[in-house]
């Protein structure tokens, strides 16, 4: 299966899905006006995946900045990986970075822990 | 004659950083967000309070860019044409100010959202975010509603606004947005 880079821009995320380790990573700042323009080739990825996914899929998100609208894509890669963890298919993970004075952002992981049923872990980057 | 000194000294007096009048395009959005990034990182607040002012900058800005239903009526040009206004104060008090044209018919929505979001505490604005992100349908566009709890909750104030009667068709729609630390 194809691997998914996605170099990194002011406005986009780096993306990298690899899908024989099963690591995914979303980082950088994701402001795009059109987010689901951004993120489709990401939902069709994991799509893919899903079909033969491995044992163990980490997903790694450490945002900067995120808008709303980015906000409803990231919760839509999170349930596709929660659909594949509930059943079964692959143990999930979501590891959430937040730099140590960002309480927003730690917060915005919460929001989403609220809603997923996957493990997740906060981890706190030190400056 | 317009007093181009009087009107540089109303900005220097408003602690004006930046204010923009015209069409928002996503390349003048991608200009005005680099732009004040660098100022913001010159002034030299705390971080914290940085990230916050350009989170609420990038909903503003992006609101301006997706919910403008105004062709501009006083020029009568076929544009969206919008207002941002960003200043600081000594006290590292920001103020960010939106303006734009809408239909009068959805001026009852815009209010009864924002006074609605205007009265809830942290904790039950937190609430209401994560339940609207999670039952919402994707709007194709902004947050669809999304934007303006995020802005409360990460500005920390009230959410000011105004309506301005332009005539039958159209209202002038401000935000005033506060972020302190």
């Amino acid at each position: 299966m194809q691997e998914i880079n996605i170099p990194i821009t002011p406005k986009t995320p780096l993306v990298k899905l690899n899908a024989d380790t099963g690591q995914l990573e979303l980082k950088g700042r994701s402001i795009p006006e059109n987010s689901i323009e951004f993120y489709s080739p990401v939902f069709q990825w994991i799509d893919d995946y899903s079909m033969q996914p491995k044992p163990a899929t980490e997903l790694h998100i450490q945002l900067e900045y995120f808008n709303t609208s980015s906000s409803k894509c990231v919760l839509d890669i999170l349930k596709k990986l929660q659909t594949l963890h509930q059943n079964n298919r692959t143990v999930a993970k979501v590891l959430w970075y937040y730099e140590e004075d960002d309480e927003d952002m730690l917060e915005a992981g919460e929001d989403y822990q609220a809603i997923i049923r996957v493990p997740f872990e906060m981890i706190k980057i030190e400056e | 004659m317009f007093d181009i000194y009087d009107f540089y000294e109303k900005m220097e007096d408003g602690k004006i950083m930046l204010s923009f009048k015209g069409e928002i395009t996503s390349e003048l959005l991608t200009s005005i967000l680099r732009i004040l990034e660098t100022k913001l990182e010159h002034i030299g607040d705390e971080p914290k309070l940085r990230k916050k002012v350009y989170n609420v900058l990038v909903e503003c800005l992006q609101n301006l860019y997706h919910h403008n239903d105004g062709v501009n009526i006083l020029t009568n040009e076929d544009h969206k044409s919008a207002l941002f206004l960003i200043g600081r104060n000594d006290q590292s008090n920001y103020k960010i100010i939106t303006g734009n044209y809408i239909l009068k018919k959805n001026v009852e929505g815009f209010k009864e959202k924002i006074d609605k979001i205007n009265e809830l505490s942290k904790e039950e604005l937190k609430e209401y975010y994560i339940s609207t992100l999670s039952n919402e349908e994707y709007s194709g566009k902004g947050g669809g509603g999304l934007g303006m709890i995020d802005i409360a909750r990460k500005s920390g104030h009230k959410i000011g606004y105004t309506f301005n009667d332009v005539d039958d068709q159209f209202s002038f729609f401000s935000l005033m947005i506060t972020v302190t630390i």
